[in-house]
């Protein structure tokens, strides 16, 4: 009954808000999350949970493949550092606001030390522990190897290695183009722009939410929900024929999931307006056109003169850098958006026009 | 002119040395970069032919045969009098679909794309339908299927009598 329950909560369509809730949730109350005794407490309650998990023979498969091991470490890591740097802020907030100043700007803690032999050796002994880590990996885990190479046949699931399978649950709500070239490539423009954009001094060399809560939040929504729950989805819940399992169940090759996906030209004209899709490509896909234009080129300035945030965010940075952060932002946003349209209309693409190989 | 003045390069000897280090200079990273380009292309190349024969009409019952799919990659569909090749690429990525003879439906094992048995997409992200290849039948009544020529359906040309077999 409870593995049915986490199966069905599991399923994108839910999990994907829950995880979007428990994310604005954790940054509200950072410094209940951030608490040693929340800790605490969640790691004793996870114990027995993951223990219950793990006599599942099912779930047990999926997480014990060679593959996946390094997903769980990944997992344990960003959820230990996410605490930690809650932890860290929320001392130090409260620190400011009874006048104090960071925890990290206490003379003891600006003393200074030399870097041979204090980080030199750290460094060392990091680097030897690493090497014996993955010496003793490569010998309990054996490479995952499969048989050669044919053009003509596919595994299935066909699963890329674990750090793109975010990338690859991308693409089945997005056209290649887009998931495959234009949004990794924001991604990997967008990080190396965040210096650029954001000038703002505060934060610098000590963990803070309160001074920077917009930065933060911005980011981490792309880091925890945008990627690594994307990650876990594609690594965990994908199985043969990109179906949805959930976590407890056995993946059966013949679990069919009907669905049948639209278009929004489809929609418009054939289901609300009854009159057939025109002939003329541009006049058949307009609204999507329109609608995706508007999208970029009308939320921003509106942004920037209705509401409050925005008005705070133009002032203090100027029209460039607030123009490209907003974008960058709505190129986010455009995943989130376009995974709800898809379990909410069954809608395919926004903007169809494969004749032109661009679809939105 | 003192002896020191004489001793170092006048302007123009500069100009003539530094001229002919920078042709020097291009044409090494020039023919580095081609044999770089060059080593993209491969030596020997395994993929499979383009045209093949594909026997006789009479051969294929009704519905989907997979005979020629890990030779040549390609489905033959026989369907309301028509027998039509049907690429086995999925249009969304290029993964190889399945072809699930229950649900009668292909169905990508990469990001989920469905294809109808005519090769038209209904779900997942695919954007537009399996493409078909050349079929006519040569003199001798066998089937020649030339991959060289693709026909799509968003564009129309499913309709072009080179696209289906009438059978």
């Amino acid at each position: 009954m409870l593995r049915e329950l986490f199966n069905k909560l599991s399923d994108p369509i839910i999990s994907f808000p829950l995880v979007t809730i428990g994310f604005y949730l954790m940054l509200k109350h950072y410094k209940t999350f951030g608490s040693k005794k929340f800790a605490y407490w969640t790691v004793a309650i996870l114990i027995p949970v993951t223990a219950w998990f793990l006599s599942d023979h099912n779930f047990f498969s999926i997480i014990s493949t060679p593959d996946n091991i390094p997903i769980i470490i990944l997992l344990v890591c960003v959820a230990f550092f996410t605490w930690f740097a809650l932890h860290k802020a929320a001392l130090n907030d409260t620190r400011i606001e009874e006048g104090l100043g960071p925890i990290e700007a206490t003379p003891e803690n600006r003393e200074k030390v030399w870097s041979w032999p204090n980080l030199v050796y750290t460094e060392l002994f990091a680097m030897i522990a690493c090497t014996a880590f993955l010496v003793v990996w490569a010998i309990v885990f054996k490479a995952p190897l499969e048989e050669s190479a044919n053009p003509t046949w596919a595994p299935n699931p066909a699963k890329a290695p674990w750090y793109f399978l975010g990338l690859q649950e991308m693409l089945v709500y997005f056209d290649p183009w887009m998931a495959g070239v234009v949004l990794p490539g924001l991604i990997v423009a967008g990080l190396i722009a965040i210096p650029y954009i954001d000038t703002n001094p505060k934060g610098n060399g000590y963990f803070t939410l309160k001074e920077r809560a917009m930065a933060i939040t911005a980011f981490l929504y792309g880091w925890l929900v945008l990627w690594v729950y994307l990650i876990i989805v594609g690594v965990f819940l994908r199985g043969p024929n990109w179906t949805f399992y959930g976590p407890f169940e056995y993946w059966d090759f013949h679990k069919v999931v009907a669905s049948f996906n639209v278009n929004l030209s489809e929609i418009i004209w054939i289901k609300t307006l009854g009159i057939g899709l025109p002939k003329n490509l541009v006049v058949r896909e307009i609204f999507g056109i329109i609608l995706s234009l508007a999208y970029i080129v009308i939320i921003p300035p509106w942004f920037a003169k209705a509401t409050r945030v925005g008005r705070n965010l133009f002032k203090d940075v100027g029209a460039i850098r607030y123009y490209i952060f907003m974008f960058l932002i709505l190129m986010t946003m455009s995943l989130p958006i376009k995974m709800i349209l898809r379990w909410l209309f069954s809608l395919k693409y926004i903007v169809a026009l494969p004749e032109w190989e661009l679809n939105l | 002119m003192n002896l020191d003045s004489k001793q170092s390069l006048n302007r123009r000897e500069f100009f003539s040395y530094i001229t002919v280090g920078w042709v020097m200079f291009s044409a090494s990273v020039g023919g580095l970069l081609s044999l770089c380009f060059r080593f993209t292309y491969p030596n020997v190349n395994f993929e499979p032919e383009m045209e093949f024969l594909a026997g006789a009409p009479t051969d294929y019952p009704s519905g989907v045969d997979e005979r020629w799919k890990n030779l040549y990659g390609v489905w033959m569909v026989k369907q309301e009098g028509k027998l039509i090749a049907l690429s086995n690429i999925c249009t969304h990525l290029g993964c190889i679909p399945n072809w699930l003879p229950a649900e009668l439906k292909f169905k990508c094992p990469c990001h989920g794309s469905g294809y109808y048995m005519s090769g038209i997409n209904f779900e997942g992200p695919t954007p537009r339908p399996l493409e078909r290849f050349k079929i006519g039948l040569q003199p001798d009544g066998k089937i020649k299927v030339d991959k060289t020529k693709v026909f799509r359906w968003e564009k129309g040309e499913w309709d072009s009598p080179d696209s289906f077999l009438e059978v």
